[in-house]
């Protein structure tokens, strides 16, 4: 066809055909060595399949799990106390769907997922009263996000926002520990400190290390670009400190040396010490992940700052944290999902965590030999944990993708 | 006239052994627009850094509206605050709107309320001829336009004097018109003015008083008629032969 001043040919991208079967050829079977390569592979995958389904479905005890759940969950937490746990539930799930209707978006997302899983949970085989505590958290959600909904408009319900969820970490203190108005647990029950309560320690470990980890990391970060030169000695030291030990060797330090060098009157317990250990660890990769983010910025974001009369502080705080904290979000989500996956390293030192609760559950006689069924349990729910963050981090960056190209 | 707004004597820069600026004496007037041309590497661009102490002059004397550039912090800060600077790169803040590009610094550093800002905002968006691009980020936006927001956003402090390094050098030749096309406006309205540039055709047009560089030193200064018409040196003589061939 001949092309003219007054009519403009416009070429359509060629239509790419697809089908199951053209994928297949093209991906699986292109070459003889390809179609090999699949067939061996498919075959090895089936044998496996096999083996574990025929061991899953006719040798594993899976009973063990049913039987062991409350302690595999909350280790020795008194039974009637267990409300205390599900209103700390509760509550967060509350704040989340109140922020969820505030804000929809990501958080409303995040909310809904809360709340689907919770009534996913309730499908299972658990006793109906089992059930209704679990579906009173979606529930909960649900509450949440219509006050939230209906209060948006109001300034005060930003500010209520966020002193709920400061509250919520001395709430949730107070609620499962005791102290104002409720008892503590352990003295009045028998049962021990807090070292023993089972998944409950990892998940606030982890929520306790995020948390503190995030804004310690961040002002490390700028400690070690800062133009003094003692800030800057301070946090490098720090930071190359901390990274140049393993986890398990500072958590030994806190549980074994700590007491030697620390008079007896301020000598925070075990779970404590484990916490403050996790964060601090954290913190200095946490200081790295940023500060690759901070180099990130361009000279121009700085002088453009400046010049339109913004001081160092608020260049930091307005131009160059946001751009340089949205850089390396995948890599903060990564460190998260490793501290979290950390806080099974509790077990070492006399915390009995998820990890740590499976010897407790294997010390009993009737369960002797379900290891296994531990381990693929407890590997599932940390699973489950993970995906989650690392699918909700994939979510933000898309999120704040928007007009950065 | 009074007191001029920038006052430049005898300053000198190094980047480490090389002298970049060996010397500069020059005043600019209350509503005065000087354009400055000359060489790449001459240190024009260096030498309007250094009016907002992006660069530091480390001999000489500088002195913006009555205050002079000391390392006291605080008078930095004041003199940014009246001006305004427009860069080659644009440089606007990617993470923002359009709209919070422009209010971020009254908002944060005038402390203007919100409501009164975006509405000054708008205006000047509507000005440099972009109002529809306001809640838009500068990533979805045309050089021509990520420019004029620049400008938008200096403008927004009401600066008393304004800086253009090089604006229009990293556009597309058929954005630099929509550029200069607001620089004049700007020009004509009484705003004093320093403006860094190859374009020779908005100097004639805008300029009060040209001003050529050569390594670092003003060689010659001069009305744009007398400039381009009957210049008194060598090199000035050369620059132009090879920039008007253009």
């Amino acid at each position: 066809m001949s092309r003219s001043a007054t009519t403009i040919e416009i070429d359509r991208p060629p239509v790419i055909r697809s089908g199951p079967l053209r994928w297949l050829k093209e991906n699986l079977f292109s070459t003889w060595y390809n179609t090999l390569l699949t067939v061996g592979s498919l075959a090895i995958a089936l044998l496996l399949a096999v083996l574990f389904g025929h061991w899953a479905l006719t040798e594993a005890h899976w009973a063990v799990i049913p039987a062991n759940l409350k302690l595999l969950f909350v280790g020795t937490y008194p039974l009637d106390q267990l409300w205390r746990i599900w209103a700390t539930l509760y509550m967060v799930a509350l704040f989340l769907g109140f922020s969820g209707g505030l804000h929809r978006g990501l958080i409303l997302q995040i909310a809904l997922m809360v709340a689907a899983a919770t009534v996913l949970l309730a499908l299972l085989p658990f006793a109906w009263a089992t059930r209704l505590w679990i579906l009173a958290t979606a529930l909960s959600t649900l509450v949440g996000f219509g006050l939230g909904r209906l209060t948006r408009q109001s300034r005060t319900s930003r500010w209520l926002e966020i002193s709920l969820w400061l509250l919520s970490f001395p709430l949730t203190l107070v609620l499962l520990k005791g102290g104002l108005f409720l008892p503590v647990v352990g003295e009045a029950h028998n049962v021990g400190g807090w070292n023993k309560w089972g998944f409950m320690l990892n998940l606030l470990g982890a929520v306790v290390g995020i948390t503190l980890s995030l804004p310690i990391g961040i002002l490390l970060a700028l400690g070690r670009r800062s133009s003094l030169p003692a800030v800057r000695l301070v946090s490098t030291l720090y930071i190359e400190l901390i990274r140049g030990v393993p986890l398990i060797t500072l958590l030994f330090m806190a549980s074994n040396m700590l007491p030697l060098l620390v008079p007896t009157t301020f000598r925070p317990d075990i779970v404590i010490r484990a916490m403050m250990t996790i964060t601090a660890f954290s913190a200095a990769y946490m200081a790295e992940n940023v500060r690759g983010g901070l180099q990130a910025i361009p000279q121009g974001q700085f002088e453009a700052a400046y010049a339109v009369g913004l001081g160092r502080m608020l260049t930091t705080l307005l131009i160059v944290l946001p751009q340089a904290l949205r850089a390396v979000i995948p890599a903060i989500v990564g460190q998260l999902i490793s501290l979290f996956k950390d806080t099974t390293l509790f077990g070492f030192i006399a915390i009995l965590e998820l990890l740590g609760m499976v010897d407790s559950v294997l010390g009993n006689l009737q369960w002797r030999g379900t290891i296994f069924e531990l381990y693929i349990f407890i590997g599932f729910i940390f699973w489950i944990f993970c995906y989650s963050l690392s699918y909700i981090s994939r979510r933000i960056e898309k999120n704040l993708g928007v007009g950065e190209r | 006239m009074g007191e001029p707004m920038i006052i430049a004597e005898d300053v000198h820069k190094w980047f480490g052994d090389f002298h970049a600026l060996r010397g500069i004496n020059m005043t600019v007037e209350h509503g005065e627009v000087v354009v400055i041309c000359g060489p790449s590497g001459s240190g024009k661009s260096t030498f309007i850094r250094t009016i907002n102490r992006l660069e530091e002059h480390q001999r000489g004397r500088i002195v913006v509206d009555g205050i002079e550039l000391s390392h006291d912090l605080k008078n930095i800060e004041a003199i940014r605050r009246e001006i305004g600077m427009v860069f080659q790169q644009f440089n606007l803040f990617p993470h923002l709107s359009v709209l919070q590009n422009v209010t971020l610094a009254p908002i944060w550093v005038r402390k203007w309320k919100k409501s009164k800002a975006e509405k000054i905002a708008r205006a000047l968006l509507e000005r440099v001829g972009i109002p529809e691009q306001a809640d838009k980020f500068p990533g979805q936006l045309s050089g021509g336009q990520q420019q004029r927001v620049a400008i938008a956003r200096a403008l927004a402090m009401q600066p008393k004097i304004m800086l253009f390094d090089e604006p229009t050098s990293a556009l597309d030749p058929e954005m630099i018109k929509e550029v200069l096309d607001v620089i004049v406006e700007l020009a004509e309205s009484g705003m004093t003015m320093v403006v860094v540039t190859h374009e020779m055709g908005f100097a004639r047009q805008a300029a009060d008083r040209m001003i050529f560089f050569d390594e670092g030193q003003i060689v010659e200064i001069g009305t744009p008629e007398h400039f381009f018409t009957d210049p008194q040196h060598d090199r000035t003589k050369l620059f132009l032969s090879q920039i008007l061939q253009k």
